[in-house]
């Protein structure tokens, strides 16, 4: 069984649809990639995987580990393993950063049926991935990414996902934002949370960050459909070509 | 969706969990207001002369603005009119005799404050918290009133304090709010059956948090407590008080003082939890909290902070303030209102700048839920000696769903030309970005509320003690519950 199955799936925002048939089968252990110009509709297929309300979907079908996902709320589907990092990240006054962390991951141990952690075992775990993300523990002491610079939120985005672990973890141009070496940075962490059980939805504009992640699989998203899929060679041919190529190549499809 | 809309369904019903009735024999005199009932009150209480010309003088002046119909109509609230002669001004749980001990108390009183979770029996008092509880209309018990008699520290009943020590009741007693200053303080000032009085001698740092915990438990009678703490040259004391109400389909009405005096270098610290019972989810009962607090910062250097967590009461009035007479002295306010389904609140607060080099700040946080009307309404004065007089002011709305209300009313009026002044509103919504995020990341939807309405809350909270913050975070978890939709 496929970790991620998505069959012809349509979804209306505000009125237009946005993603026109999408049919995208991710297995645990794989890292695909998807690429395509702005406004082709890659955040609104992250924010769908994890069950953003303002996203309706109109036809077809998304299983997670067989289950229909479209059933679950956000939170149930946080809890069973999808992690969303987001665009961009919302900052929230009053609330810090690691309490906020921590009651999130209790949050989901619970769902889990287990034992909550308590401060004497978060915090050394915690440090850890602070360390792997190169992060400086003063910025946890503030409220959640309240203050933090651009640069520093992505982080922070891949700080929460080393802790929370999840199934699918769907990054939505994580990149952006980010100097050379916040990328190196950044890159070496997701590639730390590689393993044969978790699989990885790397949405991006530019080749740049897959020399740094590099994904099994690349998906060309434009206009609300996939109109090429390959390996990671097929990024290098976008970047040399640019996406004009593949929306012609569409437009040649559709009238053959 | 679906079962979204079921949890919030399931949560709107829950009870208002401190709405029981204990059951328990009362000694309440006939409903209605007149000089006799002034002199019965006064009888009961054995009271001494003083006191009982006292009351008829406010109670001459609140019937004169009675009959003119006097009663305060500028706060954002709406009610129908209040039938003074349908209350019961006097209502005490009958005991046998006088108390030697807590041993001796009526066992299901006792009962009640356990499940309030205000333990009184003296193994298992709060450690560092001493308590005056104060059922209906008198003061049932007072614990550590030994142990701080031997720093010099007055704790007790206000009518143990009229017969004890009269000399320092009849000083300051109406000091701070005379019954002239509006409809209800001279309610209050006629009628008032108990409450508590503190007193701090010179120097004495209070050792333990004080506290009063108002438990209304009798039907149709009216709640009329006042409260009175002079902290003496040098002194500091931490006030804390808190309140229940049953569940009952009439609204009841509270009308209470509190008076707060500051010599030289003292400080007081008054906290609150008001938690006075809402009404229903259709706004039907609920307790009409119309209280006058106000703290005199008499002596230089002193300072007094009011912090409030207000959750309960169909209707909040309420503008604790402070006046800062003595050079240098410091007056804070830090709340937070909530109103969820129909309850209003108007509050706020007035500093009003005498002395030199006087400080005040401001901290207001409103949340709006449901149906709820929220207003902060404030007053800053700086008066023509107020050398130097400084104010910070920040107030911020948050409003969850679409048919609450918040509004804002800062009046400020400055007669010093030096004086500086920061001002800073806010109004937000729950942003549906913010929820999204917290439930991303696995916490449910009321969780992630809840979470973003305690961080709205933090710079107030963290100004109270410990304890009670955390009491008041789950205070107004469980306020909000059933505001999302
Ligand atoms: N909340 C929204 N309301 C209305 N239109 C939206 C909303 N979110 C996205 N869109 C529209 O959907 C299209 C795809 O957007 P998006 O998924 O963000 O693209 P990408 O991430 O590929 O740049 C754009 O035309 C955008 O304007
Ligand atoms: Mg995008």
């Amino acid at each position: 069984m496929s970790l991620l199955e998505i069959k012809n799936l349509h979804v209306n925002v505000g009125g237009n649809e946005i993603l026109k048939g999408i049919d995208l089968t991710v297995n645990a252990g794989e890292v695909h990639s998807i690429m395509g110009p702005n406004g082709s509709g890659k955040s609104t297929l992250a924010q769908v995987l994890a069950r953003r309300d303002a996203y309706h979907v109109t036809e077809g079908s998304i299983t997670f580990e067989g289950r229909d996902l479209l059933e679950m709320k956000p939170e149930e589907a946080a809890c069973e393993g999808v992690f969303l990092a987001f665009q961009y990240p919302v900052e929230i006054p009053g609330i810090g950063n690691t309490y906020f962390l921590r009651s999130a991951l209790n949050a989901q141990r619970k769902y889990r049926g287990q034992e909550e952690m308590d401060a004497m075992d978060f915090l050394p775990m915690f440090r850890e991935k602070l360390a792997l993300l190169e992060m400086d523990d003063k910025l946890m002491n503030r409220s959640l990414n309240e203050g933090f610079s651009g640069g520093e939120k992505k982080r922070n985005e891949i700080l929460q996902m080393a802790v929370l672990e999840p199934r699918l973890a769907i990054l939505d141009e994580t990149d952006s934002g980010l100097d050379i070496d916040a990328l190196r940075i950044v890159a070496n962490g997701v590639n730390s949370l590689r393993s044969p059980e978790r699989a990885m939805l790397v949405v991006t504009h530019y080749q740049r960050l897959l020399n740094y992640i590099v994904p099994d699989f690349v998906h060309v998203l434009v206009d609300g459909r996939i109109v090429r899929s390959g390996g990671k060679e097929l990024a290098l041919e976008l970047e040399e070509k640019g996406y004009g190529w593949t929306e012609h190549e569409q437009t040649v499809g559709a009238r053959a | 969706m679906s079962t979204d809309m079921n949890i919030v369904h399931d949560l709107a019903s829950r009870e208002y969990e401190w709405g029981f009735v204990t059951q328990i024999e009362e000694d309440r005199i006939r409903k209605g207001l007149d000089e006799d009932v002034i002199r019965t009150i006064s009888t009961k209480k054995q009271e001494p002369e003083f006191m009982l010309e006292w009351r008829l003088n406010a109670y001459r002046y609140w019937a004169q603005q009675e009959r003119a119909q006097a009663e305060p109509k500028w706060a954002n609230v709406t009610f129908p009119p209040i039938d003074y002669q349908d209350i019961a001004y006097y209502s005490a749980p009958k005991q046998k005799k006088v108390l030697n001990s807590l041993d001796e108390l009526d066992p299901e009183i006792l009962r009640t404050y356990e499940k309030l979770g205000i333990p009184l029996a003296e193994q298992k008092l709060l450690a560092n918290v001493a308590v005056d509880a104060v059922f209906d209309s008198v003061s049932v018990a007072t614990t550590f009133k030994e142990k701080l008699a031997e720093l010099g520290i007055i704790f007790c009943s206000f009518s143990e304090a009229v017969k004890n020590h009269p000399e320092l009741v009849k000083k300051y007693l109406g000091s701070v709010v005379p019954h002239t200053d509006n409809f209800y303080a001279a309610l209050n000032a006629a009628v008032f059956s108990d409450g508590s009085f503190v007193y701090v001698p010179k120097g004495v740092r209070c050792p333990m948090e004080l506290s009063t915990y108002f438990r209304i438990n009798a039907a149709e009678t009216g709640q009329f407590e006042r409260t009175l703490i002079i902290a003496d040259e040098g002194a500091y004391v931490s006030y804390l008080e808190g309140c229940t109400a049953p569940m009952r389909d009439e609204n009841q009405l509270h009308a209470a003082v509190v008076e707060l005096v500051a010599l030289d270098n003292a400080q007081i610290r008054y906290s609150t939890v008001q938690n006075w019972y809402p009404g229903d989810k259709n706004g039907k009962g609920g307790i009409y909290n119309f209280v006058t607090k106000r703290g005199k910062c008499l002596g230089r250097n002193s300072k007094i902070s009011w912090t409030q967590v207000e959750t309960g009461s169909a209707i909040t009035w309420k503008y604790p303030s402070c006046i800062l007479q003595g050079d240098n002295s410091v007056g804070e306010f830090y709340s937070v209102a909530l109103t969820n389904n129909y309850q209003q609140a108007d509050t706020g607060t007035k500093m009003i700048h005498l002395g030199k080099n006087t400080k005040s700040t401001i901290v207001s946080k409103g949340i709006s839920a449901g149906h709820g009307q929220n207003t902060y309404r404030g007053m800053v004065k700086i008066m023509k000696g107020a050398e130097g007089a400084r104010n910070y002011t920040q107030c911020d709305s948050l409003l969850i769903g679409d048919k609450c209300g918040a509004h804002t009313f800062p009046y400020i009026e400055v007669k010093n030309s030096s004086a500086r002044m920061e001002h800073e509103a806010a109004t937000s919504k729950i942003g549906e970005d913010q929820l999204f995020y917290l439930q991303q990341r696995g916490l449910k939807t009321e969780d992630a509320v809840s979470m973003i309405v305690n961080g709205f809350c933090k710079q107030v909270f963290r100004e109270l003690p410990m304890e009670f913050a955390v009491e008041a975070q789950k205070l107004l978890s469980i306020s909000l519950e059933g505001s999302v939709g």
